[in-house]
């Protein structure tokens, strides 16, 4: 439990409609300031359309209620970099010309190294943590990370996720990630939000592991409505 | 050197410089077919010109702007590529064009002409050039990500759909002022062929963009000093004048080894 001021973000009764069907349904939650929360559940479940109805990207009816002012980092799942003859410098001036450095450093890349390198010849992991970079090199609140971890080898995807922590303890940042892995987001979320048109489960990360709860999560959806 | 030839001169470097400028995003955006075929969609407003006896260029541009907005409003409400409506536009366009065109301006008109450039010419060139230049170096950041990431763009306030309608317009600008000295059907290489080159040994978005645009420069004005010199048209002296700087830098490439 917590005052009002304690919550970053509160939905209630969110939906979205694309073409006369449903998307979301009826989507209420709270989420504390300084938490990390894991959205899953199954392909199509409208994990990514939760994120665009969160960031006003995506009409949607319901409210979405972000503390004053609060400032938002995201990284979406899917950019395409292949064909841009971008550096990392000239990607991260886009948004800022200070504090370059320091945002690199930040996600684990030598600024040396990689500011004048460009983003097409980058590794997996290290594109993935330039754009991270760039979605914190202006101090965010809140960052979104839709699989912050696509197209990245295993060993890059628990640094990432460590690092991500890191970030979240050192700058009480708030965070919500979509992921498929059980593991990560039993070891790196504080709360899952699981989906599948409406909220099939509310609760502690920890959870995930008890097969009932994934059952919950990946099986038939059985809508439930979050109170806290 | 006449005083025709120095206007041309100056037309040629400012539409090539444009041109290369505007080319390089149109070439990262995978529009090249765009930039070509948008051109021949003046070629109607080139022939109501001549007919009804106004600068051409107003009936160019007229005709390119009224197609960029339709291209960009139907590109909206029926989700189907730019490539898909620029070929269903451009074909019949060039079909009324061809239908309408005086016989003795036609050749003028696919292909340019430098005989004819006058002092107002050169100005109104030069001016939009410069306008469309200024305009483009103010999103261009913005299309660029855009490309890069449509949400991460959306996100970070950014109009794409704006911005791509205004990219398109400063398109159908250079298009319309290239047309007096590369002609219609040729005008489209000037906004690719530049950028291709400079996209084979750049290793940077700012020199990539600086290349194109000086691509784009030399080939205009080196064409019509060629066409000057030749008495052949100015158009294909250009696309020549192009094709060899872009042959030098698959050349530079290979033999420097430059991996972009």
């Amino acid at each position: 439990m917590g005052s009002q001021d304690d919550y970053i973000l509160n939905v209630s009764n969110l939906s979205v409609e694309l073409q006369s069907q449903t998307i979301l349904e009826d989507i209420s939650f709270k989420l504390k300031r300084g938490m990390t929360l894991a959205i899953v559940g199954p392909n199509g479940a409208g994990k990514t359309v939760l994120f665009k109805a969160l960031l006003n990207l995506m009409p949607h009816t319901g409210k979405v209620d972000w503390s004053n002012r609060v400032k938002i980092g995201y990284v979406p799942q899917h950019f395409s970099v292949s064909d841009i003859p971008i550096t990392v410098k000239e990607f991260l001036l886009f948004k800022s010309a200070s504090g370059m450095e320091n945002a690199l450093s930040s996600v684990g890349l030598d600024s040396e190294e990689v500011l004048n390198k460009r983003l097409n010849i980058l590794s997996g992991g290290q594109l993935r943590r330039a754009l991270i970079a760039w979605a914190i090199i202006d101090s965010p609140e809140v960052l979104l990370f839709d699989e912050p971890t696509t197209g990245v080898d295993l060993d890059s995807e628990e640094s990432i996720y460590r690092m991500l922590k890191e970030l979240e303890k050192k700058n009480n940042i708030t965070i919500l990630l979509i992921s498929h892995s059980t593991h990560i987001i039993e070891q790196y979320s504080d709360y899952m939000l699981a989906l599948n048109r409406c909220v099939t489960f509310f609760g502690e990360s920890k959870e995930i592991a008890d097969p009932s709860i994934q059952k919950i999560i990946y099986g038939e959806p059985v809508c439930v409505h979050v109170k806290e | 050197m006449t005083e025709t030839l120095i206007f041309s001169l100056l037309i040629a470097v400012a539409v090539g410089f444009s041109a290369g400028y505007l080319g390089s995003l149109m070439v990262l955006k995978k529009m090249a077919l765009v930039g070509d075929a948008l051109s021949h969609v003046a070629l109607p407003g080139l022939a109501l010109g001549i007919l009804f006896n106004f600068n051409p260029f107003f009936g160019a541009f007229g005709f390119l702007f009224g197609s960029a907005v339709i291209i960009w409003y139907l590109g909206r409400i029926t989700k189907l590529s730019f490539e898909t409506l620029v070929g269903a536009m451009f074909t019949l366009a060039l079909a009324i064009g061809i239908l309408i065109v005086p016989e003795p301006d036609l050749l003028e008109a696919l292909f340019g002409d430098i005989t004819k450039v006058a002092l107002m010419d050169t100005i109104l060139a030069v001016i939009i050039a410069i306008l469309a230049m200024l305009l483009t170096k103010i999103i261009y950041n913005k299309i660029i990500l855009g490309m890069i990431s449509e949400d991460l763009a959306v996100s970070n306030g950014i109009n794409v759909s704006r911005t791509n309608l205004l990219y398109l317009l400063l398109v159908s600008l250079v298009v319309a002022i290239g047309i007096k000295i590369v002609g219609t059907l040729l005008v489209g290489f000037l906004v690719v062929t530049p950028a291709a080159a400079a996209k084979n040994i750049s290793s940077n978005l700012s020199r990539y963009a600086m290349l194109s645009s000086v691509f784009g420069a030399i080939s205009a004005s080196s064409g019509i000093l060629l066409s000057s010199y030749l008495s052949l048209p100015s158009g294909p002296l250009v696309v020549l004048s192009g094709i060899a700087i872009f042959l030098f830098t698959v050349l530079a490439r290979w033999r420097l080894k430059i991996d972009t």
